[in-house]
């Protein structure tokens, strides 16, 4: 018993962390129709950096913030001056953002060296949680809880905004969007810019949980794909539930099947595009 | 095809100096520098071992005047960025425009099983780093010699410390989903159980596998301890989550030769004092040469070397050894590895031979972390001398069950 609560707030934890990194993806996916694969470097470039403001703030909530609003900076940047110039082409956009990941990838190593690099825990939270017998670090819980928040906090960005509402209507129809007379250029930006400065906060919300190490945009990427093909582009309820079912498929997955890890972690999206390809919550096809 | 002035005339040049010039040419090579290739990798997520590893040959041949055996040695260095197929093209690279005579790598075993046949055909001299056991047992390659440790070579001795001093009873082994984790347990596990002792669950979570925690909640916490079979940061990360669930302390932990490396101790805090791991190299190694390679290495660089540093630095030291004994004559292929594998090194892991099949026999250490001067080292608490890559089995018997793998031995006394 006490090993299925275990897992179970495991598969949450894991899949709140999901969120922070799935839901910008799905964002940036669904309004511009770009599969962003820097998604994985912004959130380990994330990490890093917040490794290094945690130098001078000692406070990993602010840094977190601070990280995040330098991550978005720099998806900003990415979306202005390289993006902007390949609209249409989307293979174009694809390898562009797969070599900016790599150029990334090394100016870390560069940067912060090839060792992982721990993130404190908050003193606070380092003990585990023990509720009748059972240990949970207490930290995973905190990070589930962030995750709903922003999960709320992006629900009413989206449906209760004004902005929200010019995003909804770039995702469903873009010509007609554009047609209104909505600013989808700046939408684009400032989504691009929400997106990545998600995954640069959830890198560093994540450190104390994953360390930062090269490597981790490549663990992380994938997991993003699978929860936004899952849940539907470009759907937040598709990015909130994805995130869940892949967090609990994969931790219920490795621990009755352990040595079929991938396999239980890809065929769930394998079988959703093949009979579903819009995904579960998703407007338009992928 | 037309056969102008210009064609005739480099045909004739050409052939002239190679006529005319051949036999100095061969002779000029004889003294000229010594080309030594380094197969490593710098970039992707290997590359904090394999800078390591080109630091310490930098230093190595900084120590000695960049000269062996009287010649000089030119270092032409290869990334292969851990992808076997990269490597191998690096490493053609290599041989056939920067003309190395031999090679140090490479680092991961992927790439060296990559690299196997290239390393045949070419007759190049190979000193190695890669674990792979089977490249010095049933597929030996007669131009492989390796200075570190075959998978298993150090957590043999290592569960015979387990068994013989610590008496754990029942232990669980759990390392990364590849071979070289495959290896390292399954060796583990052989001279556990040949000692009394039972292996009640092994995992093995994928090398990439972005969250330890429902492993953690899996291990069996009824044990003796737990085996980390992991390689780069994975053992870190583990280990990281590992306290997160509240577990240290509870059982005990010990680890392979790669799980708890000076490259990751140099991060982490007091929740690693007292961990015990087996390694081949320690930066705490008393003798004069680990003495002076530690001291020069921790003032270039600022940190003590661990594993692949050592690597390279003892890879060195066999080369340079060999090349004393033949005169520095490294076009001998045959002399050179005739002389290599009969050599007695002595080395900043200590002395270390050959056996026929060109691994090492040399010193394993079992290690405590401990701190010493405000940071953390892997002390040495037992030297097993002489450990040879078949522990104390006989070499024919050995070499004639099958290669270690997740199945081999077979795991009798999992308890579900």
């Amino acid at each position: 018993m006490q090993y299925w609560i275990i897992q179970t707030l495991n598969s949450l934890a894991l899949g709140g962390l999901l969120f922070l990194l799935a839901a910008g993806f799905s964002l940036i996916f669904g309004l511009m129709r770009i599969a962003n694969l820097t998604h994985g470097s912004l959130y380990m470039l994330g990490a890093y950096v917040g490794v290094t403001i945690l130098k001078f703030v000692p406070n990993l909530w602010l840094a977190a913030l601070i990280g995040g609003a330098v991550i978005a900076i720099f998806g900003g940047l990415i979306e202005r001056f390289i993006l902007r110039a390949l609209a249409g082409n989307a293979l174009g956009q694809v390898l562009v953002t797969l070599g900016i990941s790599f150029i990334v990838a090394d100016f870390c190593l560069i940067v912060w060296g090839g060792d992982p690099i721990p993130v404190q825990t908050p003193l606070a939270l380092q003990q585990p949680l023990r509720v009748g017998g059972v240990a949970f670090p207490t930290y995973r819980l905190v990070v589930l809880a962030i995750a709903v928040v922003t999960a709320v906090a992006l629900y009413l960005l989206m449906e209760r905004t004004r902005i929200g509402a010019m995003i909804r209507a770039g995702v469903d129809d873009m010509q007609m969007a554009r047609a209104v007379g909505i600013p989808v250029s700046k939408l684009f930006t400032a989504v691009f810019c929400l997106g990545a400065g998600l995954a640069g906060a959830g890198g560093i919300i994540g450190g104390p949980i994953m360390s930062a190490y090269p490597g981790l945009d490549a663990d992380m990427l994938p997991l993003a794909l699978i929860v936004v093909m899952l849940g539907g582009v470009g759907s937040l309820l598709g990015a909130f539930v994805g995130s869940f079912l892949i967090g609990a498929i994969y931790t219920f997955g490795t621990a009755l099947l352990p040595d079929l890890a991938y396999v239980i972690l890809f065929l769930p999206m394998i079988v959703v595009i093949a009979f579903r390809p819009r995904g579960l919550f998703g407007r338009q096809t992928v | 095809m037309t056969f102008n002035r210009r064609r005739f005339i480099q045909a004739a040049g050409a052939g002239l100096s190679a006529s005319a010039l051949g036999f100095p040419a061969v002779a000029r090579a004889q003294s000229g520098p010594i080309r030594l290739g380094l197969m490593t990798v710098k970039t992707g997520p290997l590359a904090s071992g394999g800078i390591d590893m080109e630091r310490a040959l930098v230093q190595y041949l900084k120590e000695h005047n960049a000269t062996m055996a009287g010649r000089k040695v030119e270092l032409f260095v290869g990334d292969s960025g851990g992808v076997p197929a990269q490597s191998r093209t690096k490493l053609q690279e290599l041989v056939e425009r920067d003309k190395i005579q031999i090679m140090i790598g490479p680092l991961d075993t992927a790439s060296a099983l990559a690299s196997d046949d290239y390393i045949r055909s070419q007759q190049l001299l190979t000193l190695s780093v890669a674990a792979a056991e089977d490249m010095t047992q049933r597929k030996p390659n007669p131009w492989f010699t390796r200075g570190t440790s075959t998978s298993s070579q150090s957590a043999q001795p290592l569960a015979d410390y387990c068994a013989k001093t610590l008496k754990y009873k029942r232990m669980l082994t759990i390392a990364d989903d590849i071979a070289y984790g495959h290896e390292m347990c399954a060796g583990f596990q052989r001279v556990f159980e040949d000692a009394g002792g039972k292996i009640v669950q092994k995992l093995f979570p994928p090398l990439t596998v972005p969250d330890y925690g429902t492993y953690i909640a899996q291990l069996k916490t009824n044990v003796d301890g737990i085996f980390l079979g992991f390689a780069g940061s994975n053992g870190f990360r583990f280990y990281r989550q590992f306290n997160e669930y509240g577990l240290r302390g509870k059982v005990a932990v010990v680890g392979g030769m790669t799980a708890f490396d000076e490259a990751v101790l140099r991060n982490m805090g007091d929740e690693a004092l007292g961990i015990i791991t087996s390694c081949w190299y320690s930066a705490d190694v008393e003798n004069a040469i680990n003495k002076r390679f530690v001291a020069n290495f921790r003032v270039d660089w600022g940190y003590d070397p661990g594993f692949y540093a050592a690597a390279t630095y003892v890879e060195a030291a066999v080369l340079d050894a060999t090349l004393q004994k033949i005169h520095g004559k490294i076009e001998d292929k045959q002399a050179f590895m005739k002389t290599v594998r009969a050599i007695t090194v002595d080395t900043a892991r200590g002395p270390v031979r050959f056996d026929h099949l060109g691994n090492v026999v040399g010193n394993v250490y079992i290690r405590r972390v401990e701190r010493k001067d405000g940071r953390l080292v892997n002390r040495v608490i037992q030297t097993y001398p002489n450990v040879s890559q078949f522990w104390t089995y006989k070499e024919a018997e050995f070499l004639k069950n099958p290669v270690y793998s997740r199945d081999w031995p077979p795991a009798k006394n999992l308890e579900s």
